[in-house]
């Protein structure tokens, strides 16, 4: 599904190198987990798989079911089927929410050569996946995001996620900014879109997500490389033990 | 104040070679008209409101010739039901209009207004123009009332059934068009005003609107997309307490349009908004100039305006809220802002207020930015193409200004107006 060699990136202005090098490849129906600390590229990652401006790749590759990923527009790659939940989603004034779904989903549908949805089964779709993520009438009328709480800025993620259903989902920090409530429900709207056809990469800097959402693999990043794999238990050791005792380990 | 010499030889130049219409009633106003253009002179650049819109191809004898513009685009509010009144090069059309009766509202064309004794509109023509230029002079509009050739008087006396649209169309290259129209709102009575077109080369168009109290009048305009045609448009609005008066303005295209709007609050409770947008692409100049005077208590005024400028398009906005002794719980607020997509394009802005009371709320606000990246980008990143993604921001952009109008199906055809606007410049 997702596979990334050797990738090195440095920001575009500031001639830093941020990835040193990340190996990774996501199967299809797996969650695999990044955790690491403050500045260690998690970010950097997602922002470069799915396409921000300002970042200069300087060698490797990664590619989503055989497809470059890196010389696609950002529009490209979400219509190739990847998908980033924002660690700070956009306020867009002016743009309603469901103006803005359906131009997303009927851009996609286009670009994979597809029919558009009509007005009525985009409205019966939005309604559906809305329901289950607690989602009222109100916050779909509104402008993207504006006026959101943090809960509701990801939960609203984690919908056009649900419509828009993409091949691979990267979750930046989704946890970030939730009380355990609304994580538990971003938890479950995530664990109803695992299938055996769909990967994910789960980044965050706390082990309490993963009870929610349970990982397959658990990669540690730091310094810009990924220095250790493991299963969940990887995870838990961590949470124990903190970063610093596998940064020496490696070191 | 003596008129500089340069003033005086530039305003009789422009003169020299026109005849006031001798129009049995409004001669006397006209002859007033004329005689207050003449201590005025007619703008210099040099003008403190001229500052940033160069007056000289407003003021110099000929308009510069500007080419007809075709497309397959159907006019702007064609799909409505509406009583028409068409004008082209400046003249009334009668075979290309409608019926002028309709329940609701007296019109009458401004030349048959002076065979008429005692018409109402003798008490307005020129009226509410001669008071408009205090305390900023306004003699575009001065040299309108003296020579304006043609125009109709519209008197609400109810709740007509449909809008009235006035239509400008133009077939020469060369036409220097002044209309002046007359608009009475009677008590409870409620209209719905549209206008249309390019009108001319260069077009001067007034518009002198009385609406007593708890009238209500919504003018909806579109200055049609000629790209070489010049306009001058002259509002004066007094209202009446408890009274209504929207104004919305579309401008796509146009080598220079100057807009200008004032208004009058008389009585108390009475509210008007004054909005724009103008989407401007290459040789575009576009100049809002508003100036709203509270002179009653309790009432709202709001002036919404939006440029979205590329390719060297400018924009200019030059509001004022005056808040006369008195005028207590006055509610005021203007904002004015301009999308610039790219580097070349320019923005200039003078909000003014000016406040003789002290219980008011005003705010106002001006700003001029670049497209918002971090929102493209999330945009991009759902699957919407760059230029939609633009598209969709520079409509949202705008919608505060769209909002103003009340009428959704109207708000949707402006709309529908700007996105294909949009959609023919996509890369």
């Amino acid at each position: 599904m997702l596979e990334i060699k050797n990738l090195h990136v440095d920001l575009e202005e500031e001639d830093k190198t941020i990835l040193k090098g990340v190996n990774l490849t996501v199967e299809p129906g797996r969650v695999h987990a990044i955790m690491g600390p403050n500045g260690s590229g998690k970010s950097t990652l997602s922002y470069v798989l799915s396409g921000r401006d300002g970042y200069r790749v300087t060698d490797g590759t990664a590619t989503l079911g055989g497809q470059d990923l890196l010389g696609m527009e950002a529009e490209e790659r979400a219509a190739a089927g990847l998908f980033l939940a924002f660690q700070y989603p956009v306020e867009i004034p002016g743009v309603g929410n469901m103006t803005f779904l359906r131009t997303a989903l009927n851009a996609q549908r286009k670009a994979r050569g597809e029919e558009e949805i009509s007005a009525t089964d985009f409205l019966k779709l939005v309604r559906e996946k809305a329901r289950a993520l607690e989602i009222d009438a109100d916050m779909l009328k509104r402008p993207v995001n504006v006026g959101f709480s943090g809960g509701e800025k990801k939960r609203n993620e984690i919908l056009q996620m649900a419509i828009l259903e993409p091949k691979m989902c990267i979750l930046d920090e989704t946890d970030s900014g939730l009380d355990v409530d609304a994580m538990k429900l971003v938890a479950k709207g995530v664990n109803a879109l695992r299938d055996e056809g769909r990967g994910f990469l789960v980044i965050t800097h706390y082990q309490r997500l993963l009870d929610h959402i349970v990982p397959d693999v658990v990669h540690i990043m730091s310094d810009g490389r990924i220095i250790k794999t493991g299963g969940p238990g990887l995870a838990l050791e961590v949470e124990r033990n903190g970063y610093a005792d596998l940064k020496a380990e490696v070191a | 104040m003596a008129l500089d010499d340069t003033k005086r030889s530039a305003t009789e130049t422009r003169l020299a070679a026109m005849v006031v219409p001798d129009v049995g009633c409004t001669a006397r106003a006209r002859q007033e008209a004329l005689a207050r253009l003449r201590a005025m002179g007619l703008p210099h650049r040099r003008d403190e409101y001229w500052k940033f819109t160069r007056p000289d191809t407003l003021v110099q004898p000929a308009p510069p010739r500007a080419a007809l513009f075709a497309d397959d685009e159907a006019p702007v509010f064609d799909s409505f039901e509406r009583l028409k009144i068409v004008f082209v090069d400046g003249l009334f059309a009668p075979h290309l209009s409608d019926d002028l009766a309709l329940e609701g509202i007296e019109i009458d064309r401004l030349e048959d207004v002076c065979c008429t004794s005692d018409h109402w509109a003798e008490d307005v023509y020129g009226t509410l123009e001669a008071a408009g230029q205090v305390p900023v002079e306004r003699p575009l509009a001065a040299l309108n009332t003296a020579f304006a050739g043609d125009g109709v008087t519209i008197r609400v006396t109810g709740r007509p059934s449909k809008p009235i649209n006035l239509i400008y169309t133009h077939e020469a290259t060369d036409s220097d068009v002044f209309l002046h129209h007359v608009v009475r709102v009677e008590p409870g009575a409620e209209a719905t005003i549209l206008e249309n077109g390019p009108a001319a080369a260069r077009f001067n168009n007034c518009m002198e609107i009385d609406i007593a109290d708890t009238g209500r009048l919504h003018l909806v305009r579109a200055q049609g997309r000629d790209h070489e045609r010049r306009a001058v448009t002259n509002l004066f609005a007094r209202l009446g307490r408890e009274s209504v008066f929207k104004c919305f303005t579309l401008t796509a295209n146009g080598v220079l349009t100057r807009n200008e709007c004032v208004v009058t609050l008389t009585g108390d409770d009475a509210i008007v908004h004054v909005a724009g947008a103008a989407v401007g692409d290459g040789d575009f100049h576009h100049d809002d100039t508003v100036f709203i005077t509270h002179d009653a208590e309790r009432c709202e005024s709001r002036q919404v305006f939006k440029k979205v400028l590329r390719n060297g398009a400018i924009g200019v906005f030059q509001g004022k809220i005056l808040v006369k002794p008195g005028a207590q719980k006055t509610d005021g607020y203007q904002i004015s802002q301009a999308l610039l997509l790219d580097g070349d394009s320019q923005f200039l802005a003078k909000p003014e207020l000016e406040i003789y009371a002290d219980d008011v709320a005003c705010s106002h606000g001006s700003t001029s930015g670049a497209i918002d990246e971090d929102a493209l980008y999330y945009l991009r990143a759902r699957g919407i193409p760059r230029q939609i993604a633009t598209d969709l921001m520079v409509l949202s952009f705008l919608a505060e200004a769209m909002e103003e109008i009340e009428a959704e199906d109207l708000r949707d055809e402006i709309t529908a107006r700007v996105a294909g606007w949009l959609e023919r410049r996509r890369g």
